[in-house]
């Protein structure tokens, strides 16, 4: 009985695994020889960030806790429903924050802005505790010492993301939290208006630091939070920082395997 | 009962108490070791567990912990737990192992395997289930938005994004060109240095305690303490104008707390000579503050050096002061260097103690040029 159903069903996959269309996307056969298991990963771009083969108790969850793949995947998500937000979302004082009022009210079954948020959240956890276990397991001592400096910048690519993000909504937690962060600004040494030793920056009575020139104003754009910063923040967020972060994954991606692998006892 | 227990949790989550425990429990967990076993973890986790889940009863509690983008906390707060133990668990079989006949557990199992499947299977259940936590999570709980961003009026407490709450907790015992500036650019530029620092060879891609033993206490002081411990007491524990409130107490906006910090000045000239403060041009400011500059230069400067003398030239009692071992091992740059960011690192608790023990504001204040430490 059910090999009436069956065989019918492993018929048709075979024809379609032997059609030509199949055989022009997976140039070999299913990954079950070991031949294929060398072939899918250098004949696929994606999988081909991998190695063929690979310590065993490198790959295991108890080692890795696959943190960085968990940190990569989350940036993924992101790149996607940021993408999708993008659509919806105009980052102008008059719009910002009913655009998001739209997206909460008039889409059904909409939880884009959710995910993009928890998504968000969640890979700056990962992103530390990534840097605990690569700490951990000593995984920064020679021949890494170059890719966890790497990592510590996209560390920093990340809380920047995620800060950026938060003025987008425009709401009073948003608005806020970024007057609150970028006042610090203001304490610059020698380029913050209110930093040690800015006021000795003078040309004859002249203060070459002030509040239409400092290091905050280069921040926001202007004075106060404004409009100025809600597009700079937007540019950032959706194109500058991601574009840094994602060129500094490639090449935090290729110094893994260029130092040789996942870390392990030497 | 109830209410003796909520006020012993309030007093024990006092910035003073609950840094100074915590400070504590890490250290003797580094003594005694044992404390890391799989009984100890599940003990603690779930103590902790109880305790949210109880403390969810509680009105002013729940208010705190339920808001939406609080939410990643608790989540720092478990996980963080979880995986410092998985580590130092796994640290110390790896040590236990060492020590007797046997190798350590990733040397073991050395041999290679195919990445197809054993890993890109783990990948892929990976990705599945957290797309399904991050789906649930979303389908959930909403993203928070309040009221349309109003310039003209400010919450009370303004809080950065809950991962800058460390620096912003730091406000309180440093100026903002330290707290958010000095301090965050010593952050990244320290744990980039740390491969150039350490010249440990051992513990290289194994987990262990053992075998890295300071640099393990380093780190996780910083980041358990430092970072983490501030992370959470910044979004749970302070309320209007950054006053502390308990988990149990209510955020009372009219709360007013006596500030009566004084700076190292006031107790030199004021208190100790009984003098007015020296005014009047830049050579006075100096005579002003030239105990707390002597201090600062001292710890910066002075104190590097002597830590590299060997044991013989300490007093005893002040041996432990010596560091002369690292000085020979790690040459004098990677010593100075390393010293110097490990004690730029330890001055924010060493402010933070100043400030209970004396109520100190300042070490060194010019606040006519913003140069405040």
């Amino acid at each position: 009985m059910l090999n009436r159903i069956l065989a019918p069903l492993s018929a048709a996959w075979k024809e379609a695994t032997d059609s030509q269309v199949w055989t022009s996307i997976f140039r070999h056969g299913k990954p079950v020889s070991n031949r294929n298991r060398a072939l899918v990963m250098m004949s696929n771009v994606f999988l081909h960030l991998h190695p063929v083969k690979s310590r065993k108790a490198g790959i295991k969850l108890r080692y890795t806790w696959c943190m960085g793949g968990i940190t990569f995947f989350l940036f993924l998500v992101l790149t996607f429903t940021g993408l999708l937000l993008m659509f919806y979302y105009r980052p102008t004082v008059e719009y910002a924050y009913a655009d998001i009022v739209d997206l909460q009210e008039h889409v059904p079954l909409g939880i884009m802005r959710e995910l993009h948020r928890w998504g968000a959240h969640a890979m700056v956890i990962t992103v530390w505790l990534h840097m605990l276990r690569v700490f951990m397991t000593g995984s920064y001592k020679p021949p890494r010492e170059f890719n966890w400096g790497i990592g510590v910048v996209l560390l920093v690519l990340t809380l920047l993301l995620s800060f950026t993000g938060y003025l987008l909504p425009w709401d009073q937690l948003a608005i806020w939290a970024i007057a609150v962060g970028s006042n610090m600004a203001r304490a610059t040494p020698l380029l913050g208006t209110e930093g040690p030793l800015s006021a000795s920056l003078t040309l004859g009575d002249i203060s070459l630091i002030n509040a239409g020139n400092d290091a905050r104003f280069a921040l926001l754009g202007a004075r106060s939070v404004g409009q100025p910063t809600l597009l700079r923040f937007y540019v950032l967020h959706c194109v500058g920082l991601p574009l840094v972060a994602a060129f500094l994954m490639a090449v935090h991606f290729w110094r893994v395997r260029k130092d040789g692998g996942i870390s392990g006892p030497m | 009962m109830i209410d003796l227990f909520k006020d012993l949790v309030n007093w024990a989550s006092g910035p003073t108490v609950l840094f100074t425990i915590a400070t504590l429990g890490l250290l003797a967990a580094f003594r005694f070791t044992q404390v890391w076993s799989k009984t100890s973890a599940k003990v603690f986790f779930a103590v902790l567990a109880v305790f949210y889940t109880a403390s969810m009863w509680d009105p002013d509690f729940f208010l705190i912990v339920a808001k939406p983008d609080n939410i990643p906390i608790t989540g720092v707060i478990f996980l963080v737990f979880f995986f410092t133990w998985f580590a130092m668990h796994q640290g110390i079989q790896n040590d236990r192992r060492s020590a007797g006949e046997g190798e350590v557990l990733e040397k073991q199992e050395s041999e290679k395997v195919w990445v197809w499947p054993d890993l890109v299977y783990t990948e892929m259940l990976a990705m599945v289930i957290l797309s399904i936590v991050l789906l649930v999570w979303s389908i959930l709980l909403a993203a928070p938005l309040e009221q349309p961003a109003n310039p003209a009026d400010s919450p009370n407490p303004s809080k950065a994004p809950w991962y800058f709450l460390g620096l912003q907790e730091m406000l309180v015992y440093f100026d903002p060109w330290l707290a958010g500036v000095v301090f965050p650019t010593l952050i990244i530029v320290g744990l980039m240095a740390i491969p150039y620092i350490d010249t440990n060879p051992k513990g290289n891609g194994y987990f262990t305690f053992r075998e890295r033993k300071a640099e393990i206490v380093i780190f996780l002081f910083g980041f358990l303490i430092l970072w983490c411990l501030l992370v959470v007491s910044g979004t749970f524990l302070r309320g209007p104008n950054w006053n502390f409130f308990g988990p149990y107490e209510y955020w009372d906006v009219h709360r007013v707390e006596p500030l009566l910090n004084v700076n190292v000045s006031d107790f030199f000239w004021v208190k100790l000579l009984g003098r007015p403060l020296p005014t009047g041009g830049f050579f006075a400011a100096l005579m002003r503050e030239w105990l707390g500059i002597l201090m600062v230069g001292a710890y910066l400067f002075v104190l590097p050096v002597v830590m590299s003398w060997p044991r013989d030239k300490f007093p005893t009692g002040l041996k432990w002061l010596s560091c002369h071992h690292y000085f020979e091992k790690m040459g004098a740059t990677r010593y100075y260097l390393g010293v110097s960011l490990f004690l730029m690192m330890m001055s924010l608790p060493i402010k933070m103690y100043l400030r209970w023990a004396f109520n100190l504001k300042y070490i060194v204040a010019f606040p006519e040029i913003f140069f405040n430490i």
